[in-house]
């Protein structure tokens, strides 16, 4: 077998082997579902995603240390994660085949020449890993362009609502990501530059790429040319990396997609320990570049203080989501914890929080099913760098042994009593209270009774159960909801009797003989009123009270960052 | 050279021939897609006016019956036997939908959604007793689908005994207005799992519900409405009344084993729940709900809904009227 051919299957295979795991991060035991997969293995193995949060933590979480065997790999024998794993990439050059198949050998080796352009990725990766790394800033913005977060958040908010919401089968419901547009221009932009240049994204902009084309110097076997060379140029017609393999080979560049070995005529490409001057092993960087880079990252952090402060100012995040500046320094925006989460109430944040926390999550509970469920912590235990922790049911709820810490509060909801309908409207509801799920319930109401303000009613006689009016003008069983009442005034005393039924000219009314001394007069209609109010000692701002209110827009229960457990 | 310019005659008619087709087929389409009339533009398809009756004929003296004890396994083996047993309603081969109210994702002992013992035994009444062909489970819950059924227990108690779940996709909603019906126009139903049975079942629990005073089997049927059906609060007493003409179960079954008193209808902790140890079977609703809602120290007259469900002909609150049939089964779990 050809090593072209198995590199194909290699990255056939790790590319369908990336989108089952992204279809099976689905909450559940079966076999299609969570299980038991190692859905995150790919942001594991992922040396950027590694590499970003040891400088921003100086600490490396347990799961990445699985990137230590793609670091060790790339410094032995190269570039091999571009050329045979990176679904990411696998994808682009599928693409770039489509795009460019019926072009001659002569415009493809054109395409496939190396550009000084190549270089934009290692100054994005610099100034990434700057802000990451700046005190006072650390910043994970990596997530923003490293391939594999963001195919696994392409995949995970757009791609797979897009198959699953007609026939829903991985969700009953419909999964909807409100920045989801915006992660589909991204995509089909770097899409579309395949058809500009092959490959152009791994060319010119993957931060992972970069770092493989430091980390790469040193690696045993390269690409190389022998003296059988004439000189045709047909080495670079399919050439991945544009690592032009007809001159002095760019180590850096190259992803080992080995197309020169197979398009050669004449033998005269080697993959072997060539010595170092038959090839450039360093990226062609300039100092300038570096420095504008690194000068970059440094003025990042100033740009980003003007517009999202590093406390969390209102940001509503997943419970067990560590405080905000600990939070950033972990964040790779790869969407699992939206995709798994069984309400669909993470949302990818769009830039209203600040251009550093676009895609980050964050809690937007009028959508989804129902505000985050109280029985679940799936969150924690997605999250690929623990910026949203691991933490266990008792935790949440404040049980067992976390009973003196008491449960983990997302935020604390508040009334809009503008437009909450019993209080701004006189209309019974209280569907929030009935969904509290916390016990005792957060929200608790008082009774009141409301006047009905066009229902001063002029009694004409009483008989009994029944109230007989002077004019026949009521709409049948208006006041026969069960919520309506007679406020009958019978000298000093007010008796308040539900009304039963009425019909254009009487009333009835529950309960027998108990007005029998009242003179007739008039009567007022009264509604009963359960206007409901928030505990913030019991609240946990899980948000279910938002999502059900019947109010249309934000609701008029709305949950607010106030007194979120994480910033404690 | 001119003959290079001049189209032929046989390609002059050709083409003649397909533009005369295609402006023709234009032509048509639009006199046949062409309204004149507004009004119609806007009115859709008749939407479908309600389920079938899945009730059966009554037999004096066995419409409703209430078991005391702690074993719901027993108890409603129990409540069923007593109402004429389970193949007085199910017949051999036909298929059956449970609709317990599965609302939160919780675990059963939280006893804020119906028992998976009561589902377990049910299902296997009508699979073994009955000979039923197939048992399925459905709800509309308030949390994630997928989760009410695996955390309440109920997935796992279908998949030992033979039942499969329903899950609400969004394609098994109908457009439904009931007739004589205020709310339920034109209002997304969780149709498809119903239409396809021969027999349903209402498996509910008894629960406090602040707005509506107890939350027990007709207000069950709220978990058959898709759309913002948050919005029918505000008139609760009215939705649970047209729930109850919208379904006309075979049997309902109603679970006092643990009542829950206060908190309800999502509960919490142990001290929302009361030991009352009564399972009632009925095939009237209203007489059910009746005697449950004594399980909760209230009254029927005190339930606005029961009163006017009764208006209606819809069953009677006078459960004594109906000569449950009592029954206990001695020993604790």
């Amino acid at each position: 077998m050809k090593i072209t051919t198995a590199r194909r299957i290699s990255q056939i295979f790790f590319f369908t082997l990336f989108i089952w795991l992204c279809v099976v991060t689905t909450l559940g035991a079966k076999f299609t579902q969570l299980s038991g997969w190692l859905v995150n293995i790919f942001l594991h193995l992922d040396p950027l995603a590694a590499l970003a949060t040891v400088f921003s933590t100086h600490r490396l979480y347990a799961p990445l240390v699985w990137s230590v065997l793609i670091i060790v790999l790339t410094i032995v024998i190269g570039r091999f994660f571009c050329g045979f794993i990176c679904p990411f990439g696998a994808l682009h050059q599928f693409i770039s085949y489509l795009a460019h198949k019926n072009k001659t050998t002569k415009q493809l080796v054109e395409l496939h020449k190396y550009r000084k352009g190549q270089n934009i990725k290692y100054y994005i990766l610099i100034a990434f890993l700057v802000i990451a790394a700046l005190p006072g800033l650390q910043n994970i913005q990596t997530g923003l362009l490293d391939p594999i977060p963001l195919f696994t958040r392409t995949v995970n908010i757009l791609l797979l609502p897009i198959i699953d919401n007609p026939v829903n089968v991985l969700s009953a419901t419909d999964r909807l990501y409100k920045t989801a547009p915006l992660v589909l221009s991204v995509f089909l932009i770097f899409i579309l530059l395949n058809f500009v240049l092959p490959r152009f994204f791994c060319q010119f902009i993957c931060p992972l790429g970069a770092l493989f084309g430091i980390l790469n110097r040193t690696s045993i076997w390269r690409i190389n040319r022998n003296s059988k060379c004439t000189d045709c140029k047909l080495c670079n017609k399919n050439c991945q990396g544009s690592c032009q393999p007809s001159e002095t080979v760019k180590l850096s560049e190259c992803l080992l997609c080995f197309n020169c070995l197979d398009d050669c005529k004449f033998d005269a490409i080697d993959f072997n320990t060539a010595s170092s001057n038959a090839v450039q092993s360093e990226p062609d960087l300039s100092r300038r570049g570096v420095l504008a880079a690194a000068f970059t990252g440094l003025l990042a952090m100033p740009a980003f203080k003007l517009i999202a402060s590093p406390n969390s100012d209102g940001i509503i995040r997943p419970p067990g989501a560590l405080n905000e500046k600990e939070f950033a320094k972990r964040c790779i925006k790869c969407g699992q914890c939206m995709r798994l989460c069984p309400t669909n109430v993470i949302q990818p944040s769009g830039i209203e929080n600040g251009l550093t926390n676009l895609w980050t999550p964050t809690m937007n509970n009028r959508t989804g099913s129902s505000g985050c469920q109280l029985d679940c912590v799936a969150c924690g235990y997605i999250c690929p760098t623990a910026a949203i922790r691991p933490m266990t049911l008792a935790e949440k709820l404040g049980k067992g042994n976390f009973a003196d810490k008491g449960p983990v509060k997302i935020g604390t909801a508040c009334f809009d009593r503008a437009k909450c309908l019993p209080w701004a409207f006189n209309i019974p509801c209280i569907v929030c209270q009935e969904n509290c799920p916390v016990s005792p319930k957060a929200i608790y109401t008082r009774l009141v009774y409301a006047n009905v303000i066009d229902a001063t009613i002029k009694v004409k006689s009483i008989n009994r159960d029944t109230i007989y009016l002077d004019d026949g003008t009521l709409s049948p069983n208006r006041f026969a909801t069960g919520d309506y009442y007679c406020l009958i005034t019978s000298g000093l005393q007010n008796i308040r009797r539900k009304i039963v039924s009425n019909s254009s000219d009487a009333i009835t009314i529950s309960g027998e003989n108990i007005i029998d001394a009242v003179r007739p007069g008039s009567v007022q209609i009264q509604i009963e009123l359960q206007q409901p109010y928030v505990d913030p000692q019991k609240c946990i701002g899980c948000g279910i009270c938002q999502h059900e209110c019947p109010v249309s827009g934000s609701g008029a229960v709305i949950v607010t960052a106030l007194g979120q457990t994480r910033e404690k | 050279m001119e003959n290079k310019d001049k189209i032929s005659r046989r390609d002059f008619l050709a083409r003649i021939a397909k533009a005369g087709i295609s402006a023709a087929a234009v032509c048509s389409t639009a006199k046949l897609l062409y309204e004149s009339d507004v009004q119609k533009m806007f009115s859709a398809t008749p939407p479908l006016t309600g389920f079938r009756d899945y009730s059966v004929p009554a037999v004096a003296g066995k419409t409703i019956s209430i078991v005391s004890g702690a074993d719901r396994t027993q108890t409603v083996r129990k409540a069923v036997e007593l109402l004429g047993g389970i193949d007085r309603f199910v017949k051999p081969g036909e298929t059956v939908l449970l609709k317990p109210n599965i609302g939160f994702a919780r675990p059963a002992r939280i006893g804020a959604t119906s028992h998976p013992d009561i589902i377990a035994e049910i299902t296997k009444l009508c699979y073994e007793q009955a000979k039923a062909r197939k048992i399925y489970i459905t709800d509309n819950p308030i949390n994630d689908p997928a989760s009410c059924f695996e955390l309440s227990g109920i997935a796992a108690a279908a998949a030992k005994s033979g039942a499969e779940i329903i899950l609400p996709r969004t394609n098994l909603f109908r457009s439904v207005s009931l007739k004589g019906a205020k709310l339920i126009q034109n209002w997304p139903v969780l149709y498809e799992p119903l239409a396809k049975v021969d027999k349903v079942i209402g498996i509910a629990a008894v629960k406090d519900h602040a707005r509506s005073g107890a939350s027990m089997t007709m207000k069950n049927w709220y978990g058959l409405l898709g759309g913002a059906r948050n919005n029918f609060h505000q008139d609760i007493n009215t939705i649970i009344v047209e729930l109850t003409m919208l379904v006309k179960p075979s049997f309902v079954i109603l679970d006092g084993t643990e009542t829950m008193v206060s908190n309800g209808p999502t509960g919490g902790s142990a001290s929302d729940l009361k030991r009352t140890d009564t399972m009632i079977a009925g095939c009237d609703q209203i007489a059910v709900d009746a005697f449950g809602a004594t399980l909760l120290d209230l009254t029927p007259a005190s339930l606005p809904y029961l009163q006017r469900a009764e208006q209606l002909n819809l069953g009677t609150t006078d459960y004594q009227s109906l000569k449950p049939v009592y029954a206990k089964i001695e020993g604790a779990i």
